[in-house]
């Protein structure tokens, strides 16, 4: 679909840049501080296949539109899935109704969006790529994962693809839109030997086309790691229960950074005080090895976006520097109410919601370290490669992540591999405690999506291997 | 006839039409208004509308589906078009297919699922509802400082589902619910905590009073949270604690996980997975519950079916084609979305004991009660389990102090047979419910 988000509107709804500069500037902006218009259409597909079968296909169209009024501190919402004209008046009445009742009626005038990022134009969008070819790829994954270990008793292999295009209208007629791409493939493996049965679980993708599955065969890669995860698990001993050294490897293992800082980070919780990181810009929150962004406009990547959900183009964002806390993540709410510029995180899970502070990519930046000598350094404790999700409490600060593939590390070697277990610690405190960073940031596979205040949104992370003097691991061996 | 269910008729028509051999398809049209006060001031209002129709067709045994928010004529068509086009590229599956005609629900029950006049308010009322059950919050104690805010939410929905073999039902449903999130601080120390209360009928509500209450009160007691050593000890789960077990139970025994072999419950059926005080229901018939509807997914009547029977594995949960797949006939536990058939509980709970909630608490010499878990540590093929929790010491019989960043870990097949008492304190706030649960060894890691 290589459309211009205006023209699509104007040409499949009537939606022209003059019916919605009327009915945000004749409806709304005139008597609140922001107002704006979301027009969202998407489509996307879903293939599974399991015991060598397809089993569910699957497409499904969404449109709608959200209208929102902002005055002071209160937001009126309202969202429908028609976009009859009268229907969208109606949606903008009664987001009026709630913000015109503050009495105040100052427009803050809003600058139109920069220019936004071109980070994901693709010739062919992976939603149009011929179904057959999807088939074909996911029988593949199949023949290889049941070919790699006489164990595997069950795959279940599923690519799902969308594309959605978004047109954002603001105060004073200012208009901005994207088309944004995203697939993503996933294979799930059950293991059995001897009466135990295990799980593997690996994938990938981002904002590319299909064939980012058939370079260098990543699709074999992710059938053989989910494979070699469930496997490794047959003969996985208990995990360790206590506080300890912990070393986690590159890549997906950055959620440790999306649950510590990311979440405390954003700036609705800033604004209200309510986490465990407010009012601690300046201070002091992770060792001076430690540099945290959240970058929006990595090419191709999951969690990145040319201009976020409320029309301000994304940005590369330093949350923390050399251990010093310097920025939090912004949307126009929450930064106009604290003064702060809109960073391009106000993020949406669809028009049915109103936008939020949220995460992109989100990484540490590399260090020195030669990870191999980073292993090398530990007597005593955990080495952790592979996660499944992670939750956190902001004000609070206490922060969980569970372990799907980890060893004991045994004497500065790598020895047994453990059952999964939940690690668990404190967001301020946790990165003070991380004494060597490691020479090989890698990004995740592009498989992370998060949840907050019931949308999820896709996200990416990224780590170097680092150690972290001391953080409990919930494990069962006392 | 209703529109609704004409809106079907014409939609499994043109499916034929184009050549499937079976077909059915649900429609569901949904208004909601929620509100949003906080620290006394209205924060967010969010008025909605949606709707959306979702097919599944079949060409001889091979199925697919589609769905669409946009319910005019010319999506409609081109919705059975793709869905008959995909059809074509799965694989034949001898067991699919729709329900067996002979089970399908014959009329519709009432099921009290629907309160009429609920919505019938001011929404300036419903915003004076969450700010009440805020303000009730923020003025128990000076030590609750700060909110993520009191919330009012409702919302009336219209489901309407229908087969190309003649079964066609309707039922509307609403919910109500009020809920408050207060941070309590001390010492520099700020803990949040929150209390809520979801109904059918907008009558049945808790007073936002109480409900605000009871937030602070959890709130306050979190204060002067410490770390523990790390132990194996008697693990106590409040309520709403042993219902999130008790989920896990349930997912493991729903069909799909059972024919993917990824379950700890595969082959267990008939046998002893749990102590003999572990009776585990799920009851879709209760009027009024939140859980409750008169047809599964895939039109046939909702049942009681007792999960586990005195700790005994007593049935799966099942819809049809993962019950043909195990041999086995429907549950009537199929739920639908837009991609096709599932399984989901309905009221879900454990049956209660006879233990009084304090007498299991002062049964124990030294352990964890646990009001909190976070985290995704389970493992649904092996039963291992390892969460995130918050809670309270107990010390000899008494609830002692808050603790926080510690873990509970064990397997769950361990757990239930380990379960050493039973609270009497079973109350349906939720889809699942259950009583307080004294688990007698769980491994807690802390310092």
């Amino acid at each position: 679909m290589l459309v211009r988000p205006e023209q699509f509107f104007a040409d499949r709804f009537g939606l022209s840049a003059s019916v919605t500069e009327r009915l945000l500037g004749g409806a709304l902006a005139r008597r609140v501080d922001h107002a704006d218009l979301y027009l969202e259409y998407r489509v996307s597909e879903e293939l599974v296949l399991e015991e060598g079968l397809v089993k569910k296909a699957s497409r499904h169209v969404s449109q709608g539109a959200g209208v929102r009024a902002q005055s002071g501190e209160r937001t009126g919402y309202a969202h429908t899935d028609d976009l009859a004209l009268p229907n969208l008046e109606e949606a903008a009445r009664q987001a009026r109704a709630i913000a015109d009742r503050a009495g105040e009626s100052a427009v803050v005038p809003v600058k139109g969006p920069a220019r936004p990022h071109d980070l994901y134009t693709l010739v062919e969008p992976p939603i149009t790529t011929d179904v057959h070819a999807k088939v074909d790829l996911l029988r593949r994954i199949d023949a290889a994962a049941r070919a790699a270990d006489p164990r595997v008793k069950q795959v279940i292999a599923s690519l799902g693809s969308e594309d959605v295009v978004v047109l954002i209208a603001g105060p004073s007629g200012w208009t901005t839109g994207d088309v944004r791409p995203l697939t993503r493939l996933n294979v799930t493996v059950i293991a059995e030997e001897d009466g135990k049965r295990e799980i593997g679980s690996y994938g990938g993708g981002g904002r590319v086309a299909f064939t980012f599955y058939l370079e260098q065969e990543r699709w074999r890669h992710f059938a053989g790691q989910a494979v070699r995860q469930a496997v490794l698990k047959l003969s996985a001993v208990e995990a360790p229960a206590g506080t300890m050294t912990v070393v986690l490897g590159p890549g997906w293992p950055g959620i440790l950074l999306h649950e510590a800082v990311g979440h405390g980070l954003e700036g609705d919780f800033n604004r209200k005080g309510t986490s465990a990181f407010s009012g601690r810009l300046g201070q002091k929150v992770a060792s001076e090895k430690v540099t945290v962004v959240d970058d929006g406009t990595i090419a191709n990547r999951r969690g990145s976006l040319n201009v976020d959900d409320e029309g301000v183009p994304t940005r590369r964002n330093v949350l923390i520097e050399n251990g010093i806390l310097r920025g939090y993540m912004q949307d126009r709410l929450n930064a106009r109410l604290t003064g702060q510029e809109p960073t391009g995180n106000g993020r949406r899970e669809s028009y049915a919601h109103p936008p939020l502070p949220r995460m992109t990519n989100t990484f540490m930046l590399a260090g020195d370290d030669d990870p191999a000598d980073i292993i090398r350094s530990v007597e005593h404790g955990l080495y952790a490669v592979n996660f499944g999700g992670g939750q956190v409490d902001i004000t609070s600060g206490k922060f969980v992540f569970s372990a799907s593939e980890a060893y004991l590390i045994e004497g500065g070697r790598v020895t047994a591999p453990v059952k999964g277990a939940t690690l668990i610690g404190n967001g301020p405190d946790a990165l003070t405690r991380v004494s060597r960073v490691g020479n090989d940031l890698a990004l995740d596979e592009g498989v992370g999506t998060c949840g907050k205040d019931g949308q999820s949104v896709p996200v990416g992370v990224g780590l170097p291997t680092i150690r972290i003097d001391g953080i409990t691991v919930g494990g069962t061996q006392v | 006839m209703s529109a609704l269910l004409d809106l079907l008729g014409d939609v499994l028509g043109r499916a034929r039409d184009k050549g499937a051999t079976e077909a059915d398809a649900f429609v569901v049209e949904d208004q909601s208004f929620s509100a949003q006060v906080r620290m006394g001031q209205v924060d967010t209002v969010k008025h909605a509308r949606d709707q959306h129709l979702a097919l599944r067709v079949f060409s001889g045994r091979s199925s697919a589906a589609a769905s669409t928010s946009d319910l005019s004529l010319e999506s409609l068509a081109r919705l059975v078009d793709e869905a008959v086009a995909l059809a074509r590229i799965t694989a034949p599956d001898p067991l699919s297919g729709l329900a067996d005609p002979a089970g399908l629900a014959r009329a519709v029950p009432d099921l009290a699922l629907d309160d009429p006049g609920g919505h019938a308010l001011d929404p300036e009322a419903k915003i004076e509802l969450a700010r009440r059950c805020e303000q009730a919050a923020l003025g128990f104690d000076p030590r609750i400082t700060n909110s993520e805010g009191g919330d009012f939410g409702d919302g009336h929905a219209r489901y309407a589902y229908a087969t190309s073999h003649g079964f066609q039902g309707e039922y509307r449903s609403s919910s109500f619910s009020l809920s408050v999130s207060p941070l309590a601080t001390a010492n520099g120390e700020m803990q949040r905590d929150g209390w809520y209360h979801t109904t059918r009928r907008r009558a049945d509500l808790d007073a936002p009073e109480a409900i605000g209450r009871v937030a602070a009160q959890r709130a306050l007691r979190r204060l002067g949270a410490r770390r523990v050593k790390t132990a194996e000890v008697p693990v106590i789960f409040d309520p709403q604690m042993a219902a999130t077990l008790i989920r896990h139970i349930a997912g493991a025994a729903s069909g799909p996980a059972l024919y993917r072999r990824a379950s700890f419950l595969l082959e267990r059926l008939g046998q002893t997975i749990a102590a003999p005080s572990i009776t585990i229901v799920d009851d879709g018939t209760i009027p009024g519950a939140l859980g409750s509807r008169p047809f599964d997914g895939e039109g046939l009547p909702v049942q009681r079916t007792v999960v586990v029977d005195k700790g005994v594995l007593a049935s799966y949960l099942l819809d049809t084609y993962s019950g043909r797949k195990l041999g086995m006939p429907s549950t009537h536990h199929a739920a639908r979305d837009g991609s096709g058939v599932g399984v989901s509980t309905t009221n879900l709970y454990l049956t209660a004991g006879d233990a009084a909630p304090a007498s299991l608490i002062r049964s124990v010499k030294s352990g964890l009660y646990v009001t909190e878990l976070i985290g995704f540590g389970v493992n649904s093929v092996t039963g291992d389990y390892s969460r995130g929790a918050v809670g309270l010491w107990i010390d000899n019989g008494e609830l002692a102090y808050p603790v926080e960043q510690i873990t509970v870990a064990g397997n769950l097949l361990d757990m239930f047979r380990a379960v050493e008492g039973v609270g009497n304190d079973l109350v349906f706030r939720d889809r699942t419910a259950a009583p307080t649960l004294l688990i007698g060894r769980m491994v807690v890691a802390g310092d």
